[in-house]
């Protein structure tokens, strides 16, 4: 006898089940805020090199700190540059940077979690007093003695943010996998003699990617802040490339008469990390990871 | 007497649908509690009888709101209350015990200050006469030593003993109903038999009122003067406890009925085919349809309404209930099920087997030993023969699981070993063991949620299996999928299905067909119905035998069930504290002479038959490990017969029915003690 709930439940393939998932995200007003702001960054970083209004990098003595006006939106800043040419393309390196960076400290921090998690003993102790041991170092100061031993190009800073913002994710990813491997279709894997890769492959991963996937969304936009602070301390993207982070510390100085060359980065960078912000927590409560869960009561 | 204190009248309680459709889960429901009395809701799980208990004491789950009806306490709606009004109710009026009481009480408050809570809420009295009020209602429940009770942490105690806490706690405010969901549940047989003493000691002793929601009839059959049937929201079948265990006439409580395995009877027991409706799925006709082999066309297009009998005064929903009547001597039937060759082959041999839970100390963790003087199971010998199901029973704690873990390579063995076909010995690590061992033993587990991987389709679970031994892929791997799926008696379209889109029965099924793929050898059953409803635990139970006697595949299976173990197995091994107590063929296990254990456990088997009662011979007293030296049954025993218990371990005697005993009694003294 078939019941109507089943019937009505049928079999979805991935890419319904993503456009599902996002559908719910942007149910809710916080979600769907935080989906426009994501996507709108998103789309701006594609196309901001053709829309540009003015060569970023055009120095001009004549337009040192103009205020905004209908030519220059958001003014000029000290070296005569144009601000909003400036800012519309200052979150191109911060997102491929943290994007990639994110991808790996996700690969990395996932899997070493979840592999701890499975093996466990003595392996799971070591490896969890290393990273504990590496939590323990302030991160700023490991990257800065990266970057001035390797330089400040994209292929050192994202291994390197991307090791870094791996290690939470490694607790993350273990705790997770603890609460699946006490359930008997691993142990049911296990005494069919199946081999660790392939129990993590096909019986844990597929439970514990969306805890994992959620941390690295939140993981994101820290990355994001942690990024812009070595370009404000000069460490990040060298100059001329535009930057938030390093437009925020070159205009800091200026900020008493000239506060437009440094409010309108400012707002780039805090817009994105609150949408990334908003989109992590819609897509948790999406895929049913709720935090904020009420009493019966 | 007949002072009506709770009556429900056309309650329906429902929730939206995610499309806007309104569904309801309890139908029409009206019944009524009178003073004094207990009833027994009694139903599968979904048939709404949580919700109807709960809405007697004015409480709706979330999501779900009344459509309709009332529930009337003492002419008062308690559905229109406000939570203020409810409060001086619940406690004081209508008092709840939960299903698990170890859940229920604060892990970190003192048994005490939780019932002088109770008290302060519930009562008027003073410091010093709560105090006294609490070692009254603590030796009410039979707590040994009340006044040192108080002062101990609830994971001090065992479950049974909390259970008992939390009927203190229900009585502190003096209720006059009191509401039991599912409050044995848990429990062992032994417990069980014990807390509903209790309970109908205190229905007889302070005149209260309960409602007892259960899914066993023989929990039910001991406690209930009237029983009320639920099947999908509606209730089906309403009467006196008597009439409706001895002649149901309804099509569904006969079919429940006769589902359920008895002690007196060998063999399976009927099967009712079909699951109960989805809530929202009947438009029209009877919500049994489905199911009933009495139904006609008229039951499908109309639904039945409840009909007082007069003569046995019972209210039936069932248009056709004359017809069972005078049906009842059939109540009694089973299947037969074909004995196996008893020259058979040895396949699994246990030889002295000991398991030890005990931390390795360092020193030992390095020369790889264990040094453990009282292993949680030691000194296990048993010979299980091709095609033979055998049985090992025991309550929680009797290290039946661990044994078969340690079969399937899960722990290792202290000392003894496991031979395997042709006396080879079978590596206790599970790492060293080979791919052709390894599909030779298949666990199937107790709770089908756990044991099959809710991101993964039927297809996935079952090709896991077929691909790792077997190296299947393509239209072979789904052509085996499909016979799989066919041997268990599901169809092709299940392969697309997740386990959360299927019943319980349905997983379990797919659990067996998991299990099967391996074309297994020995297959090892951990409580493989205990997760089940009645009805589906026998075709799940027949499905095994079926496919046993078609594949000659041996079973070693796990119960703390008697009568299920008795229907299904040929041979019986019963363990105490990891030792064996008693081994024998399963028809003369259930004779005597026995093991005081086996006597103890069969004395507390409750059958859904209110004229047999459980016999309480031993102390429901839970003990944490087993015995430096001498009988591991010695704390308990109510035969014991002095010192040498203590000292001995006792030697095994075989009795006339076949079976060893393993006690220090003489086996005919034993036999004439036990008349």
């Amino acid at each position: 006898m078939e019941s109507n709930l089943i019937t009505e439940d049928k079999q979805k393939n991935k890419l319904e089940k993503a456009f599902e998932i996002l559908k719910t995200m942007a149910s809710k007003p916080s979600g769907l805020i935080g989906l426009t702001i994501v996507l709108f960054h998103v789309i701006l970083a594609l196309i901001s090199p053709y829309i540009a209004p003015y060569d970023y990098k055009a120095i001009s003595p004549n337009t040192m700190l103009l205020a905004p006006s209908a030519e220059h939106w958001f003014g000029t800043d000290s070296l005569g540059r144009d601000v909003f040419t400036r800012t519309i393309l200052g979150g191109r390196t911060a997102l491929t940077v943290t994007f990639f960076g994110s991808l790996i400290a996700l690969l990395w921090g996932g899997l070493l979690g979840i592999f701890c998690g499975l093996v466990g003993g003595k392996i799971d102790d070591v490896v969890m007093r290393v990273v504990d041991a590496f939590l323990s170092i302030p991160w700023i100061l490991a990257m800065l003695l990266i970057v001035s031993l390797l330089g400040t190009s994209t292929e050192v800073l994202i291994p390197a943010l991307g090791f870094f913002y791996g290690k939470g994710i490694v607790r993350v990813a273990r705790a997770a996998t603890h609460d699946v491997i006490a359930k008997d279709f691993i142990v049911s894997a296990r005494a069919r003699g199946h081999s660790n890769m392939s129990i993590i492959w096909n019986e844990i991963i597929p439970n514990v990617r969306d805890a994992i996937l959620v941390e690295g969304a939140m993981r994101w936009s820290w990355m994001l802040l942690g990024f812009s602070s070595l370009s404000f301390l000069g460490f990040g993207v060298s100059p001329p490339t535009p930057d938030w982070g390093l437009m925020i510390s070159n205009a800091r100085g200026l900020m008493s008469f000239a506060y437009w060359s440094v409010i309108a980065p400012i707002v780039g960078l805090s817009s994105l990390i609150i949408g990334i912000n908003l989109t992590a927590d819609a897509f948790a409560k999406a895929l049913g990871i709720d935090r904020s869960t009420k009493a019966p009561v | 007497m007949n002072e009506i204190i709770e009556s429900v009248k056309n309650l329906s309680i429902g929730f939206n649908s995610q499309k806007g459709k309104q569904i309801s889960i309890l139908r029409n429901v009206s019944t009524n509690i009178k003073k004094g009395e207990t009833v027994g809701i009694v139903g599968e799980s979904g048939s709404g009888k949580s919700t109807l208990a709960l809405a007697m004491m004015g409480y709706i789950k979330q999501g779900l709101f009344p459509l309709k009806g009332e529930c009337l306490f003492k002419s008062e709606d308690l559905l229109k209350m406000s939570s203020r009004q409810l409060e001086k109710i619940r406690g004081r009026k209508i008092a709840m015990i939960p299903q698990n009481a170890g859940q229920a009480l604060t892990p970190n408050l003192k048994i005490g200050y939780q019932i002088d809570e109770a008290l302060r809420l519930h009562t008027d009295l003073n410091k010093t006469e709560r105090d006294k009020k609490i070692s009254e209602l603590l030796n009410k429940v039979r707590l040994p030593s009340p006044e040192t009770m108080a002062f101990r942490y609830p994971h001090e105690l065992s479950g049974g003993q909390q259970q008992r806490v939390a009927v203190a706690m229900a009585l502190a405010g003096k209720p006059d109903l009191l509401l039991l969901d599912e409050p044995t549940t848990g429990l062992d047989v032994t417990t069980q038999a014990h807390v509903l003493e209790l309970l109908r000691f205190i229905a007889k002793d302070t005149g209260t009122s309960m409602i007892y929601v259960s899914h066993d009839l023989g929990a039910i059959a001991q406690v209930s003067d009237r029983i009320v049937v639920m099947y999908a929201g509606e209730i089906v079948l309403e009467g006196p406890a008597r009439k409706i265990l001895k002649e149901p006439i309804h099509p569904y409580t006969y079919g429940l009925l006769k589902s359920i395995p008895k002690l007196s009877l060998a063999g399976l027991p009927a099967s009712m085919p079909g699951s109960q409706p989805q809530p929202g799925s009947i438009n029209e006709g009877c919500s049994f349809y489905d199911r009933c082999n009495l139904a006609t066309d008229h039951c499908k297009k109309n639904s039945p309404d409840l009909e007082h009998i007069k003569e046995l005064d019972t209210n039936v929903r069932c248009f056709n209930h004359k017809e069972l009547i005078n049906q009842n001597n059939n109540l009694q039937t089973s299947i037969t099920k074909k004995s196996n060759n008893s020259e058979a082959k040895e396949v699994l041999k246990l030889k002295d087997v000991s398991i030890s839970y005990a931390k390795q100390k360092f020193f030992d963790q390095l020369l790889n030993k264990i040094s453990d003087q009282n292993p949680t199971v030691k000194d296990i010998n048993i010979d299980i023969k091709k095609g033979e199901t055998i049985a090992l029973v025991g309550e929680s704690g009797s290290g039946k699981s661990t044994i078969l873990k340690s079969i399937a390579g899960l722990l290792k063995t202290k000392d003894g070993q496991i031979k395997f076909e042709n006396d080879r010995i079978l590596s206790s690590d599970l790492k060293m063991r080979n791919s052709n061992d390894l599909r030779a033993i298949q666990l199937i587990f107790q709770n089908p949620d756990e044991s099959l991987n809710p991101n993964h389709t039927v297809e996935q679970i079952l090709s896991q299996p077929l691909k790792l031994y077997f190296n299947l892929s393509g239209e072979e791997l789904k052509k085996n999928i499909i016979d799989l799926l066919k041997k268990v008696r599901l169809g092709e379209f299940y392969m697309s299905r997740y386990p959360r889109q299927l019943s319980g029965g349905e997983k379990q099924r797919v659990a067996v067909a998991r299990a099967f793929a391996a074309k297994p050898d020995i297959i090892l059953c951990d409580e493989v119905t205990s997760a089940l409803d009645v009805s589906v635990q026998a075709a799940v139970l027949n499905l095994l035998q079926q496919l046993k006697e078609d594949l000659g595949t041996t079973y070693v299976f796990v119960s703390h069930d008697l009568a299920v173990v008795r229907a299904i197995s040929d041979r019986v091994a019963v363990l105490y504290q990891g030792r064996l107590c008693e081994i024998g063929p399963s028809q003369n296990v259930y004779k005597f002479p026995s093991h005081p254990y086996t006597e103890v456990l069969l004395g507390a088997v409750l059958e859904p038959d209110p004229d047999i009662k459980p016999k309480l011979v031993a102390e429901d007293i839970v003990e944490e490990k087993p015995p430096e030296k001498g009988c591991s049954f010695q704390g308990r025993c109510p035969r014991k017969i002095g010192n040498i218990c203590n000292s001995e371990v006792p030697p095994w005697q075989i009795g006339e029915n076949g079976n060893a005993i393993r006690c220090h009694i003489n086996i005919e003294e034993l036999a004439s003690l036990q008349q």
